[in-house]
């Protein structure tokens, strides 16, 4: 065997105790950065997943983001006018279908609309207020996940009486109605639709099983009273990261408010930045610290080890080779604690991976653990790093003990 | 043509050395010494305590450098700035016998006496292993090769001590009081070991010792006092 690894082993092994303490905290340290670290990039993609999975990825709405110019302003130029009367104009997309087939002639993507409708929903004499969603069924599941979470029925079955409808599971449960039962819809502007129930959607999101109900485009037109208009297009892209620029795009066509999903969350996106830039400092702290009891130990071996030294020095070791043995013992530390704190932190990670948290308002749900290599390889490197430099220094001190001065007063 | 002349080369030689320590206040330790070390030599230096001989030895086995003076290793001067020379030095032509043993306690006399041999990592493991074993052997330690030190009589350990310092073939054995904790019956065998060393194998032995019995037995003796050579 190599004899500097040789001599740091016998070196390790003369003070198991304290070996086994300082890698110990370099395996804590290392396992519980793995597990940090997983937990905080899983959560962060969960979360995005979640806004950019359930949520389209531009949404184009009827507001503009300037007020139409009014026609006194084309005509005088130089006063600005307030208090003018709006023009009567009607909210919404006009000509929702010429827009979606001229974004479908260059969007890598899909494109769906969308009719928003306030109305209560009567069943048996008792009835409820809904959001009633006009959509197109065709359309629907290139930008949403609503096909996957509905009950006895699908998006297709919207099509087979002439006002068919899908009920959030909830709202249903609240009237007592179930699939196949006829009820009724009232609009605000007071008509009533006689609707069939198709399908039951159960989303986990309570707000939204409790008040959401879904119809065809046409129908959802009836009850808001408008026609040939829709409210929203809901577009989802290819490339998520391109969403932005396609927004801004979408808008200079169409002159419509486009919003990207990077842009409805700036605050959130940049809220992310500043947990990882936490995470990552306290990440750090945890190995620092390890690193002192690496640090403590080499030092004691070194001050234990003061005549060997010098025995080896007047042998005619030279001071790298001295060296090279002290840093080698922090390195015996370093890489046995990062090993365990890899199989520490892979543990971790699974155990919280198991844990289940119970939330009246949300279906059940497991903490989202998120296992990347770069994980174990980023906590091993800072941790083997401050090992080296915990080993270095006591070791740089200990390779310049001037051997006479030991023999002399061992003699 | 260069003409060989029937000369040899010393050792070791020191010209006019002088070792002072202290900054403020000056200790001289060792006050411009010339003395050469020949080769197949054994030499004794002895004088009362604290009058600087194993100061002389130290800067003898390069393990300390001059304040003023040179030393010279087979006739080329030792440089002073650079350790990692002296180490080299060290490791292929000197040995040390100290009056402690100095051995690694946490390794086997084998081991022990291995350590130099892998320093210079210039032998196989096996022909390392067979010459550690050869030189115990000879000092009569066969039977106590796998023990560690704290098993091992003094006289043991100071035989192994002797080994080890005999590992890689050095040209000078330089020994500090070698006997100093030993019985007669040990130091007898020490010093007959050191002897043939010189005697069988043509390799010079520096010898510190207060015992002038000892000293009387050796090739040439050296007297120290107050740091300074007397003859
Ligand atoms: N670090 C030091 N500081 C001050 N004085 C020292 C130091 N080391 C040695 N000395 C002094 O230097 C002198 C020579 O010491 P040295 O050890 O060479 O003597 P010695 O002849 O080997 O003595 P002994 O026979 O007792 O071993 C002594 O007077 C000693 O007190
Ligand atoms: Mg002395």
């Amino acid at each position: 065997m190599n004899l500097v690894l040789d001599i740091a082993l016998t070196h390790v092994r003369s003070r198991l105790r304290q070996t086994l303490v300082g890698l110990m905290g370099v395996a804590m340290g290392v396992g519980f950065s793995v597990m940090m670290a997983g937990l905080m990039e899983g959560s962060q993609r969960d979360f995005v997943t979640q806004l950019v999975d359930a949520l389209p990825h531009i949404t184009m709405s009827d507001e503009r983001r300037e007020p139409p110019r009014q026609p006194a302003e084309d005509h005088y130029q130089v006063v600005a006018f307030s208090g003018l009367s709006t023009m009567a104009t009607r909210p919404g997309i006009k000509n929702p279908y010429a827009i979606i087939a001229s974004l479908d002639s260059w969007l890598e993507g899909a494109v769906a609309p969308s009719v928003q409708a306030r109305a209560v929903i009567r069943y048996a004499s008792r009835d409820t207020a809904a959001n009633v969603t006009g959509i197109d069924p065709k359309r629907e599941a290139a930008v949403s996940k609503l096909p996957e979470q509905l009950r006895q029925g699908t998006l297709k079955d919207l099509y087979r009486s002439s006002n068919a409808i899908i009920l959030g599971d909830r709202l249903a449960e609240k009237i007592g109605a179930r699939v196949g039962n006829t009820i009724a819809v009232v609009s605000s502007t007071g008509r009533v639709l006689t609707c069939t129930v198709v399908a039951l959607l159960h989303s986990g999101i309570s707000q939204t099983d409790e008040t959401q109900a879904f119809t065809l485009i046409k129908t959802a037109q009836i009850l808001a009273g408008q026609t040939g208009i829709v409210n929203a297009m809901r577009i989802r892209v290819a490339d998520i990261m391109a969403a932005r620029d396609i927004a801004g795009r979408i808008e200079a066509q169409t002159g419509y408010k486009s919003v990207s999903w990077q842009e409805a969350n700036e605050d959130l996106l940049s809220a992310l930045e500043i947990r990882n830039f936490i995470m990552y400092t306290v990440v750090g702290a945890i190995l620092l610290v390890a690193s002192f009891g690496t640090y403590n130990i080499i030092s004691t071996i070194t001050h234990e080890k003061t005549r060997d030294i010098a025995i080896l020095k007047s042998l005619g070791f030279t001071e790298g080779t001295v060296r090279s043995i002290f840093l080698l013992e922090a390195l015996i530390i370093g890489i046995a604690g990062t090993l365990l704190g890899w199989v520490l932190g892979f543990a971790l990670c699974q155990a919280l991976g198991t844990l289940e948290f119970k939330s009246p308002f949300m279906d059940a749900t497991r903490l989202p653990m998120y296992y990347s290599p770069v994980h174990y390889a980023l906590a091993g490197l800072v941790a083997l790093t401050a090992s080296a430099i915990a080993g270095y220094l006591p070791a740089r001190k200990a390779a310049s003990v001037h051997p006479v001065e030991i023999i002399r007063g061992a003699s | 043509m260069t003409i060989q002349l029937p000369v040899t080369t010393p050792l070791i030689e020191l010209r006019h050395v002088t070792k002072t320590i202290g900054d403020g206040v000056e200790t001289t330790l060792v006050r411009d010494i010339s003395m050469k070390i020949e080769p197949g030599e054994f030499v004794a230096i002895t004088g009362p305590s604290g009058s600087g001989k194993s100061s002389l030895l130290y800067l003898l086995g390069l393990l300390d450098v001059p304040t003023s003076g040179q030393v010279l290793m087979q006739g080329r001067p030792v440089p002073a700035d650079s350790e990692t020379e002296r180490a080299r030095l060290r490791l292929k032509l000197l040995g040390f016998v100290f009056q402690f043993h100095f051995l690694l306690v946490e390794f086997s006399a084998l081991t022990n006496v291995m350590l130099p041999m892998r320093a210079l990592g210039e032998r196989s493991e096996r022909a390392m292993k067979d010459r550690a074993m050869k030189l115990l052997t000879s000092l009569g330690l066969e039977a106590h090769a796998h023990k560690l030190p704290g098993q091992l009589s003094g006289g043991q350990r100071q035989r192994v001590a002797i080994a080890r310092a005999l590992a890689n073939e050095p040209q000078v054995i330089l020994a500090d009081e070698p006997t100093g904790n030993l019985d007669s019956a040990s130091s007898e065998q020490v010093l007959a070991v050191l002897r043939q060393l010189v005697d069988e194998t043509k390799r010079s032995v520096v010898m510190v010792t207060h015992d002038l019995a000892l000293a009387a037995r050796a090739d040439r003796h050296v007297r120290i006092v107050d740091g300074r050579l007397i003859d």
